[in-house]
């Protein structure tokens, strides 16, 4: 067992954490970075696509080169990355236990944490998959990384379930390697991916999409030879008459992602049953006090940029807890979502000065409608939106001072 | 090649078979027509080992029951099983008392111990039964065991006994002259005194290729949903409901690995292959579960599986041939067939060992590998084995904590895991909330690596590969 001290312990070395990292590190604070995987960059080391970085680095690149440009900034920066080192239990006291097979057990003292374990895909077992069990039936992400980190297809007759970004992007990626995607499903009237992805990567390459259908179960074994599908009523309850069978000998899940709390659990942290990630404050500290979140273990984020600036303020407010003990302002208000907001976030504010930026998701597609944010009798933002989707976060600005009691996050036609 | 016996089928029964008949000086062999043993209805059942209360007294069932929970946790413990002996309860309304008092004077007849709990009592033990619940049947020697586990430490230790086992090896014909069998497979033909029909779902097919008894098979699939490993907290016991004439109902239950099962329904079926779920029968679980059970959640589902039942007639076949000598049969095992298994095999191996005069051999006792989780594992002991071997701190596995020390040990197991399935009814490396998402291709990658193969050639199991066709150039 390796005992080690460090103001801050950053968990997880995707985006969210080399940008938490970065950030501790400014206010200088002595940082550590735990990532499982042998390098660092999180999920973007297999996203080898266009499109990441226009809003950080007014420029666009590839999932690799962003995650390079941050870990060049953390490698000439003075922050311990531990590679290979998984955080097993995060402790009441904020030690972290991890194991990695250079140092074996090691258990981290710090003074605060950043949660930066980004999220997990829904699984074929999720969404209780009916059928057989064959090869053939993967989320994207494995998809994905089998095809862009091992240089394999795992099929070439693909229908994919769900329009989720990741989906969409191994449609266009299995189309341009030669393999016919001949389908895609989504259960909901709308997709949960970013429109410029249904252009770009169905689209354009004149793959279908049916709203509002789904899969109603799998055929063949050992390897899949097809799927039943049929739309799906306003309950969401498949309209079985209506089945069809196609044939394919891979199923690609694009079904939604989870935050991996997992190390929260039994700890009592204040978890939203909406972005499943924790509850925080504009600092984005946990109801468990010095411990922080960002990036897709507190929610999912459709766009990276997003995540490092998060991550960003995570980080910078986890230093400074460590050094000095004081962030939260205390006095809260509450941010309410309603009205088709579906959440808002962060979930608390401390009342005081300045500017800050909300972050909202609708629950549904809104055209012509109006944001409205309000606290007591003030409204804090009202703004015009063309079209809202629930695959792209909204932001909206608010000035803090006006807070007069809690804060309601609304939509109005 | 010849041999004393030869088993077919490697499910709970064959490798319980095996493992009893490895002790002797006996040259034995069991052949698997799958990539591995337990994968057909040994990996797809409710995992559940059955007091013994609700067989028809003088059944084989009956007996086999009662003596396979004798034996099944000494077993579990020796061979480092996961198991549990937890109790199960059958929960009854009000106006079904006397049902359950029925079943109790059963349980009184094939000698098992039960109470009868009125809601207060039972409350105690099961706090979450349903609303309706008042009163249930409590039988303190039921309980859970890894089915799989079991039959691949069975198939283990049999092997570091001596017995031999052929995997995708299927028997297609047995044939006799002149008093020795000719078995027929996918691998070529292999001579023995003596069979032992464990083939499952396909034990009466075995038995017409043979020429012995002609049965008459029904098959009768169940379903399942397998719950989040969070929910285990909900649940203490194996919750049922009072039996019917299709079975012994739709069940609650944790299983020996830390989640919780939800089944199985009981869908009649032509097909010995049929594991299939389909949507109705998933409904069906999902309208029953409440009766018994008031915290149902079928949204921390992580998987769902199907599992055949085999009946031939209302009774396990188990014993001689009445036609062909020294062709022994253990078919038409349904539940509690993996309970009774242990037992079956002990009867088994009486009536060999009778038969051949075999002695049992003088070598050592056998422990097959002990495959210990991270979490039993104390702090100095892990550092101690990362020391020896740094594979034991590399986490492969995030969801179930699987390390790649363990995976490569699975790899090199008496009876080797060369498939991803294989590795994970091992291991456990793809079991959790991500179902291999994650871990899916790490394992694939350490499987190619240790058989030196390349990833286009790792299968998941039943022979389909994962990695298909190259990418004509990795960006
Ligand atoms: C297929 C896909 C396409 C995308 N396309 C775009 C796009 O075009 N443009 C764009 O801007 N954004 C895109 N995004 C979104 C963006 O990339 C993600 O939101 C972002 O990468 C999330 O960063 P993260 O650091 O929170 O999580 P991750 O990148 O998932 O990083 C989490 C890290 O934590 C580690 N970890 C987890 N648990 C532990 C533990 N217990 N101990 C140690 N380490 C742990 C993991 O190994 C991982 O490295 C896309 C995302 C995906 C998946
Ligand atoms: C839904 C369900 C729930 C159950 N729950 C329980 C329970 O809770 N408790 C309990 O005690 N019992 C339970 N059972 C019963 C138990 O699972 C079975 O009795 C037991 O697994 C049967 O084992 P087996 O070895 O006979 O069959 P199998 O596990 O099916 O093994 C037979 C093997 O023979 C092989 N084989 C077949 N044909 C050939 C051939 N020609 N050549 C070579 N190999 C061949 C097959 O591939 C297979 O591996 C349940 C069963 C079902 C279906």
């Amino acid at each position: 067992m390796r005992n080690m001290d460090f103001d801050v312990a950053v968990i997880g070395g995707g985006p969210a954490g080399m940008a938490a990292a970065l950030a501790a590190r400014k206010q200088g604070a002595t940082v550590v970075i735990l990532e499982r995987d042998s390098r660092l960059g999180g999920i973007l080391n297999q996203c080898i696509h266009q499109g990441f970085g226009l809003h950080y680095f007014g420029e666009e690149m590839t999932g690799p080169e962003y995650a390079d440009r941050f870990r060049k900034m953390v490698e000439k920066e003075d922050i311990a990355v531990m590679l290979e080192s998984m955080a097993l239990a995060l402790g009441e006291d904020k030690t972290v236990t991890a194991l990695s097979p250079s140092l074996g057990l090691c258990k981290i003292k710090a003074r605060s944490v950043v949660l930066a374990m980004g999220c997990r895909e829904r699984t074929a077992g999720a969404i209780a998959l009916a059928g057989s069990r064959p090869a053939g039936i993967y989320t994207a992400g494995m998809a994905q990384k089998i095809c862009n980190i091992d240089g394999y297809l795992v099929g070439k007759d693909v229908v994919i379930l769900g329009s989720g970004d990741i989906g969409l992007i191994m449609a266009r990626r299995m189309t341009t390697e030669g393999a016919n995607v001949k389908l895609v499903l989504e259960l909901a009237p709308y997709s949960s991916g970013l429109k410029r992805n249904i252009v770009q990567c169905l689209d354009d390459y004149g793959i279908p999409l049916k709203y509002s259908h789904t899969v109603t179960r799998v055929e063949g074994y050992p390897r899949l030879t097809g799927l039943y599908y049929a739309p799906v009523g306003e309950d969401k309850k498949p309209i079985l008459s209506e089945e069809r069978f196609i044939s394919c000998d891979t199923l690609l899940l694009s079904v939604g992602l989870i935050p991996e709390n997992d190390l929260l659990n039994g700890l009592g942290v204040n978890i939203s049953p909406v972005t499943q990630g924790a509850v925080v404050d504009e600092n984005r500290m946990t109801s468990m006090e010095g411990v922080f979140s960002c990036g897709n273990v507190l929610h999912v984020h459709d766009l990276v940029d997003n995540v490092s600036q998060e991550a960003e303020i995570a980080g910078a407010a986890a230093a400074r807890y460590a050094l000095d003990g004081g962030v939260c302002k205390g006095d809260f208000v509450n941010v309410v979502a309603r009205d088709g907001v579906r959440y808002a976030l962060p979930q608390r504010i401390s009342r005081g000065e300045g500017k800050l930026r909300l972050f909202f998701r609708v629950g549904d597609v809104y055209k012509n409608c109006r944001l409205i944010v309000q606290s007591g009798e003030n409204t804090l933002v009202s703004k015009k939106f063309m079209v809202l989707a629930p695959g792209e976060m909204g932001s909206a600005d608010i000035d803090i001072s006006l807070v007069d009691g809690d804060v309601v996050v609304r939509l109005e036609k | 090649m010849k041999y004393d016996c030869i088993v077919i089928g490697g499910g709970v029964v064959g490798a319980a078979v095996l493992d009893r008949l490895a002790a002797y000086n006996l040259k034995v062999l069991l052949l698997e027509k799958e990539d591995d043993v337990a994968s057909f209805t040994t990996r797809a059942n409710s995992g559940i080992v059955h007091a013994g209360y609700d067989c028809e007294p003088g059944t084989l069932k009956a007996r086999f029951n009662v003596r396979g929970n004798e034996l099944i946790w000494r077993d579990a413990r020796e061979l480092n099983v996961p198991h549990l002996k937890c109790g199960s309860i059958v929960v009854a309304r009000k106006e079904q008392l006397e049902k359950l008092r029925e079943l109790q004077d059963r349980a009184v007849v094939n000698g098992v111990e039960t109470r009868i709990l009125d809601r207060d009592q039972t409350l105690k033990i099961e706090p979450n039964v349903a609303d309706e619940i008042e009163y249930s049947l409590y039988a303190p020697s039921a309980g859970i065991v890894s089915p799989y586990q079991l039959a691949i430490a069975y198939a283990d230790r049999a092997i570091l006994k001596g017995g031999e086992i052929l995997l995708e090896a299927e028997v297609k014909a047995v044939s006799r002259k002149n008093g020795t069998y000719f078995v027929e497979t996918s691998k070529g033909v292999f001579e023995s005194a003596i069979v032992v029909n464990c083939a499952g779902a396909y034990g009466a097919r075995v038995n017409d290729m043979a020429g012995a008894e002609h049965f008459e098979t029904v098959y009768r699939r169940g379903d399942y949903f397998v719950l989040d490993n969070t929910e285990r907290k909900n649940v203490n016991t194996v919750i049922f409901p009072l039996p019917t004439a299709a079975g012994k109902g739709i069940l609650v239950a944790p299983t020996a690995d830390g989640n919780v099962i939800y089944g199985p329904t009981a869908v009649d079926s032509a097909n010995p292959d049929d594991t299939a779920t389909t949507p109705d029968s998933l409904d069906v679980l999902r309208k029953n579960v409440p009766l018994s059970y008031k915290r149902p959640a079928f949204n921390k589902c992580i998987r769902v599986y199907g599992g055949l039942r085999t009946l031939i007639g209302h009774d396990f076949v188990v014993g001689e041939s009445k036609v062909l000598d020294n062709f022994f049969m253990a078919i038409g095992i349904c539940s509690p067939g993996l309970t009774s298994a242990p037992a079956i095999a002990e009867y088994i191996e009486a009536l060999i060992v009778e038969r051949t005069k075999a002695t049992v051999k003088q070598s050592g006792i056998v422990a097959p590998p002990r495959r210990k989780r991270l979490a039993e594992i104390s702090e100095d002991e892990l550092d101690a084995l990362i020391a020896k071997d740094s594979a034991w701190g590399r986490i492969v596995c995030r969801c179930e904590k699987v390390t790649e020390a363990e995976i490569v040990e699975a790899i090199y197991s008496p009876l080797p895991a060369t498939t991803v399935d294989a590795v994970k009814r091992r291991t456990r490396a793809g079991m959790g909330r991500c179902q291999g998402g994650f871990c899916g291709p790490k394992v694939m990658e350490i499987i190619a690596r240790e058989l030196g193969i390349p990833l286009d050639q790792v299968r998941k199991g039943g022979g389909a590969t994962i990695a298909r066709y190259a990418v004509k150039e990795v960006e």
